[in-house]
């Protein structure tokens, strides 16, 4: 089900897909005894297909991002990146990961901070400083590469994160509610520059959020979830067209407001029958 | 946290960036305060001197003031003036600011040995404690006892033992026991000051590491290090500090020729004809100090992109 066509000419073999999460369950170990965060949680993302995990807090979907980082291990149940098992995805560097929080290193420029992948596995330093250059360019922050993380504003400092997330050109985004940190504006133009980016390098992503606006305007598929134990209620489909532009006018439309009350209902558990809802 | 709408309109204004004339009047004022500090101190001085009672100041049978006579509280002018004298009658005698300066630059070089041991022994202390939980719960009491050890007891052992090594037809050199017992207490705050510093980074910038497949030394040279720097700068002024304290308290137990230590110690002896001359090589210990603490703080300038706060 790629919605997004492909068209950095990637390797991936016909049909595999980037994310493969059968039957994991994670439980953790507390004084109190044991914790079911997830259950029996199955889940396919597509490649280059962006999907939402929302839910209350403690649903679970951050472990699950966690979980397909190679982060922890799940307690059952298998993840395969790509095809491969997580931890060798993890090892082959399959995947780029952005935070709520940057994480940037601070004693590090804008510049050094993205290129900090790229150094690690050992990129040659002129083809470091062209991806670099193409990166910042990418975010908007061309003019800041010199500048050092205190020196940023907060939705700056995120888009430095993304543009490491994706210095390797991964085909898979990983997000932890990159923007939760934002306020409401920044928040929004973040969301067109993410739609661009994924549009334009053609990754799949899976992206945590607590915002239903925000789960709607960037997804192709919403994953709706429940917690204690944390579990996979409903996917919603946003089914807004191949091509469509995620921009302003979408915010404005009328299917976007219709998705938006359908997975507000998912979450609220109040069964309502509306176009382009799937039960799975 | 600001947020700048509009990236391209302008740099965003860094709050902590001062414009370069703020900070160079800053660097000014604080000089000037601290001349002022030093003239303030001279004028209590003379002025107690002054309008103390010549016996001090006793109650019951305590005296918690000084005596005021020449002897014991010579006049600031007598004491700066009796440094640009020779140190001896003697014919060809220097200066006696020449003989502290050189006696402190002896000193100061042994200290600097002693430090530097004490930071590669600190660092590689703090390396293991940070990599090995188990070692940390080891050593650190360990660490942590062997700074109670006297070290006045401690020295003449430390020089009765080197005289009988013999490394390669290396002779034990007795300033070698001295930059041994510098280091031994240099080596304590650097220690800790390291592993806290190694222990700093972020679970997210370690998950992130993870993440890039990154192990451990890759991790260390490139998280660890750097973060480690706003931890370890202070501690290596606090080893500074202590390496001059352990070198000038090792040269008068171990009786060893040539630094501040022993000048210290030779011309207290000679205070009673010459009270001026006994004030001089403390002056010269306390510039040593000052040397060698702003030695680190010139190392903190070096590193100042490693100081920034942590950004969210």
């Amino acid at each position: 089900m790629a919605v997004r066509h492909t068209e950095n000419g990637t390797t991936a073999s016909a049909g595999t897909d980037s994310v493969s999460v059968r039957g994991v369950t994670k439980t953790f170990a507390t004084k109190t005894g044991d914790v079911s965060a997830l259950e029996a949680i199955d889940l396919t993302v597509a490649e280059g297909e962006f999907v939402a995990l929302i839910g209350p807090s403690g649903c679970g979907k951050s472990t699950l991002l966690r979980l397909i980082a190679d982060l922890d291990t799940p307690t059952a149940g298998t993840i395969e990146v790509f095809g491969k098992p997580a931890t060798r995805a993890r090892r082959d560097q399959d995947y780029g990961i952005a935070f709520q929080q940057a994480g940037l290193l601070p004693w590090r420029t804008v510049a050094a901070n993205i290129a900090l992948p790229l150094e690690l596995h050992g990129v040659p330093a002129a083809q470091r400083k062209a991806r670099v250059a193409e990166l910042a360019e990418l975010v908007g922050l061309t003019d800041f590469a010199d500048r050092h993380p205190d020196q940023l504003s907060g939705g700056m400092q995120q888009r430095v994160a993304i543009a490491r997330s994706l210095a390797e050109r991964p085909r898979l985004l990983l997000m932890d509610e990159p923007f939760g940190a934002l306020d409401e504006m920044t928040r929004e133009r973040m969301q067109t520059e993410l739609a661009r980016i994924a549009a334009e390098t053609g990754a799949a992503v899976v992206f945590v959020t607590h915002s239903i606006p925000e789960a709607v305007f960037l997804s192709d598929r919403v994953v709706v979830m429940s917690p204690r134990p944390g579990r996979i209620t409903q996917i919603i489909e946003t089914a807004f067209g191949k091509d469509a532009a995620r921009d302003e006018s979408l915010r404005e439309a009328a299917s976007f407001f219709d998705r938006v009350t359908a997975v507000r209902e998912a979450l609220h558990g109040v069964p309502v029958p509306v176009a382009g809802r799937e039960e799975r | 946290m600001t947020t700048t709408l509009e990236p391209t309109r302008g740099p965003a204004a860094p709050a902590r960036a001062k414009p370069p004339r703020a900070a160079r009047s800053r660097a000014l004022s604080a000089w000037l305060w601290g001349a002022v500090g030093i003239l303030l101190l001279a004028i209590v001085w003379e002025l107690y001197k002054f309008l103390g009672p010549s016996d001090g100041v006793v109650i019951g049978g305590v005296r918690i003031l000084p005596r005021t006579t020449d002897l014991a509280m010579p006049h600031v002018w007598d004491m700066i003036g009796r440094l640009l004298q020779p140190v001896t009658r003697a014919e060809g005698s220097p200066p006696l600011w020449a003989a502290i300066a050189l006696a402190a630059l002896t000193t100061l070089g042994i200290a600097a040995v002693g430090w530097l041991v004490g930071l590669v022994v600190g660092i590689a202390l703090a390396l293991v404690m940070q990599r090995w939980r188990l070692v940390e719960w080891g050593l650190l009491p360990w660490i942590i006892l062997s700074q109670t050890v006297p070290l006045i007891a401690f020295a003449p052992i430390v020089k009765s033992w080197g005289s009988r090594i013999d490394i390669a037809g290396v002779e034990w050199q007795d300033w070698m026991s001295v930059a041994l017992i510098a280091s031994y207490l240099a080596f304590f705050p650097i220690a800790v000051g390291a592993l806290r510093g190694l222990q700093s980074p972020d679970r997210i910038h370690t998950e992130l590491m993870h993440t890039y497949a990154a192990g451990y030394w890759p991790t260390l040279l490139r998280l660890r290090f750097p973060a480690s720097v706003p931890y370890l700068l202070p501690a290596l002024r606090l080893g500074a500090a202590n390496a001059v304290i352990g070198a000038v308290v090792a040269e008068v137990s171990t009786g060893l020729q040539g630094g501040i230590g022993r000048l210290l110690i030779q011309f207290a002896g000679q205070a009673s004809g010459d009270p001026s001359k006994a004030w001089a090589p403390i002056f010269g210990a306390i510039a040593l100090g000052l040397v060698a603490a702003g030695s680190v703080a010139v190392l903190g300038l070096l590193l100042k992109d490693y100081r920034r706060g942590e950004a969210t």
